[in-house]
């Protein structure tokens, strides 16, 4: 097998799940009788056109870096968390209790200690299913969705009760938020006429800290060996269930601080849907990112442009926005399958077998 | 007493789309395959058995047919998207787990954005109606809690033996159990492992569609994004707690209805307690009832969650 017939190989199969991908979305759109092509298009390019709409690309990548990060921590120390919409929420939580408690404090001390308060929380609510995956074997991908379900429920709890925003119930509107934050929590603006914050150089620190905790530590040495092969690891010597509950910590505390910075950044103020999706969403940019930092931060660019680009379809083509809760399902699964693929040597040396026969043939028929 | 019978029959029809679902997911694991997409199916059986009613049947002059239609769309997606999963997790080997999120994720975004386009709004339909037995319907305490329920309801605990029959009396039965303990000695006695493997997705599929549709055309009688609100996965694990058997699956079904009924009934005594608390309480129960179950998965079929592959040696 030449090497030049395995690139050809490898680059073709990753067109073809491409193509594979794009294939099913445009079944579902042509289903809705839209513009395939257009709105392909418009979802595409259509963010990337002004300054602002570029800002709000960043801005939905910010959540998605620091919780793929968490996802991908986890999943090379082999659990899956499907939890981060649960722990976004708790770790949104205990940073509005932090700022609720002291509102008073200067910003060097508050913005630091409410982002901590996001971490643990949203750390403790990792710790649950990796504990009881580690202890009772209990499957994470259970726990860990049963865990969100009751996170949201929490969240509604306390933002209707507990930390309802004191003008609400004077008013009697019944929105159920908390009061603005103190102005000592927020992040700084840093372009003017966006809502671009410096959370973005926060999650750029965090990827890199990641890169060096997972490749550069004996730490993450040991985690990565638990999640490549338990059996062999564990006769390493390494203790792969408290590496598992140690992944799920740091996996649930990636999901929290996500929460801090985004009420920190953007909405500075704990409101319903703050979540939206961005756990679900991690889950695709870290498969899609390689799991690796390097790869996570462009993947959360392209998955905050199609967020963004599918808010613009339901006005430009008429596509519903939930077209891109499709096309990131689509993503998954077109990744999972193509990855073995690309790992199954029998099929490719099958596939080179028959493209030598056909030239061959070619070589007979022209002698 | 009345408080106890009110408590029972709300219950037994809540517990239909979890036993449905459950007792099809029964069968993938069976066959050795994890479909945690279980949730994504039903959103699209839910949408699908609502909306031809709804686009179609709408003041015409026998509703009954087009919820029949209703139902056999539901189903008929519903297998098409258990041999898409079986495409990706059985074809190309994929890890089980996660591809079973994506497929949640495609469906649950599919029904979403089908919904929005085809009917737009919060719509109702007339729905399926109950259907009392006749005379048995008359009998005090008994008529109320067992007989006066929509057809689906019958149906899904008629649903219990035949799946026992099917599983443990049946060649395709002996199959799938075959396939799901161990697929290499199935396949040296010429069983096509991936083949009852996509067989077991395809009525996996159909009956997660088919709970989808019993839970908008029955229970809500309409389609919102939330309808299923986790029970796929609650049916998932149901079926870890009722040891991979359909008696025990059903007895788990009805635990968490009567218990989800026993809220409602409270919060209907005017009971002062948080909402928020009760809508929980399944989601708790799931982990708990999997945290103290451990041993069970010692019984669960050996070859769950493995792709087979007749090429590798060992």
């Amino acid at each position: 097998m030449t090497k030049q017939f395995r690139i050809l190989y490898k680059v073709s199969i990753i067109i073809l799940a491409i193509l594979a991908a794009m294939l099913i979305g445009s079944i579902i759109l042509m289903t809705i009788g839209a513009d395939v092509f257009k709105t392909y298009l418009v979802i595409l390019f259509e963010p990337l056109k002004t300054t602002l709409q570029l800002s709000e690309v960043l801005l939905r990548a910010i959540p998605l870096t620091i919780i793929a990060l968490g996802i991908s921590v986890a999943y090379r120390s082999g659990i899956i968390n499907i939890g981060a919409e649960g722990q976004m929420a708790m770790g949104i939580l205990g940073t509005t209790a932090v700022a609720l408690a002291f509102p008073e404090l200067p910003k060097p001390v508050l913005l630091p200690m409410a982002v901590l308060a996001g971490a643990i929380s949203g750390g403790v609510w990792g710790f649950i299913p990796g504990f009881l995956k580690a202890k009772l074997q209990v499957s994470e991908l259970l726990s860990t969705v049963m865990l969100n379900y009751i996170a949201a429920q929490f969240y509604t709890f306390l933002l209707r009760g507990p930390m309802l925003d004191p003008a609400e119930l004077t008013m009697g509107s019944g929105t159920p938020q908390s009061m603005r934050l103190s102005r000592n929590l927020w992040l700084d603006r840093f372009l003017p006429g966006t809502r671009l914050h410096t959370g973005l150089f926060f999650a750029l620190i965090l990827a890199l800290l990641i890169y060096f905790l997972l490749w550069k530590t004996k730490y993450g040495y040991k985690m990565r060996a638990a999640g490549a092969s338990a059996r062999a690891a564990r006769y390493g010597g390494i203790s792969v269930t408290w590496y598992l509950v140690i992944a799920m910590v740091i996996s649930g505390a990636f999901a929290g601080m996500a929460g801090a910075i985004e009420i920190a950044g953007v909405h500075r103020r704990a409101i319903e849907g703050i979540t939206g999706g961005y756990g679900f969403s991690g889950i695709v940019v870290a498969l899609f990112g390689g799991l690796h930092p390097a790869g996570i931060i462009p993947a959360s660019f392209f998955f905050g442009l199609l967020i963004v680009g599918a808010d613009m379809t339901q006005r430009m083509v008429g596509v519903p926005a939930n077209m891109v809760n499709v096309l990131q399902g689509i993503i998954i699964l077109v990744i999972v399958a193509t990855k073995m693929i690309l790992a199954d040597p029998y099929l490719m040396e099958k596939v080179w077998r028959k493209v030598q026969g056909l030239g061959k043939k070619t070589k007979e028929v022209t002698a | 007493m009345n408080f106890i019978v009110n408590i029972l029959s709300l219950g037994i029809p809540f517990s239909v789309a979890l036993l449905i679902a459950s007792l099809g997911e029964m069968f993938n694991q069976r066959a050795g395959v994890f479909n945690l997409g279980c949730e994504g199916i039903m959103a699209m059986g839910a949408f699908l058995g609502m909306l031809v009613p709804y686009s179609i049947g709408q003041g015409g002059p026998t509703p009954g047919i087009y919820n029949v239609l209703g139902l056999a769309l539901a189903m008929g997606v519903g297998a098409l998207f258990g041999m898409l999963f079986g495409f990706v997790v059985v074809t190309f080997r994929a890890p089980q787990g996660i591809a079973g999120i994506g497929l949640q994720m495609f469906g649950v975004g599919t029904a979403g954005t089908l919904f929005r386009h085809f009917v737009g709004g919060t719509q109702s339909v007339p729905g399926i109606g109950n259907l009392p037995i006749p005379f048995l319907s008359k009998i005090p305490i008994l008529g109320p809690i067992f007989f006066s329920h929509n057809i689906l309801v019958y149906l899904a605990f008629l649903f219990v033996p035949t799946a026992w029959y099917i599983l443990f009396k049946t060649p395709w039965g002996l199959r799938v159990r075959a396939v799901g303990t161990n697929p290499r000695a199935a396949d040296s006695i010429g069983i096509q492992v991936n083949k009852v493997r996509y067989q077991a997705l395809a009525v996996g599929g159909a009956l997660a569609g088919l709970a989808g549709a019993y839970l908008s055309l029955c229970q809500a009688k309409m389609f919102s994004d939330e309808i299923i609100a986790g029970r796929g996965f609650i049916a998932v694990a149901l079926v870890y707690f009722g040891h991979w058997h359909p008696v025990k699956i059903m007895g788990g079904a009805l635990l968490f209805s009567l218990a989800q009924a026993l809220q409602l009934a409270i919060q209907g005594q005017g009971i002062n307690f948080p909402y928020e608390f009760a809508v929980m309480l399944p989601y708790v129960m799931v982990i708990v009832v999997l945290a103290f179950s451990r041993e069970s998965q010692l019984l669960g079929p050996t070859a769950l969650g493995q792709p087979f592959n007749r090429e590798k040696r060992i």
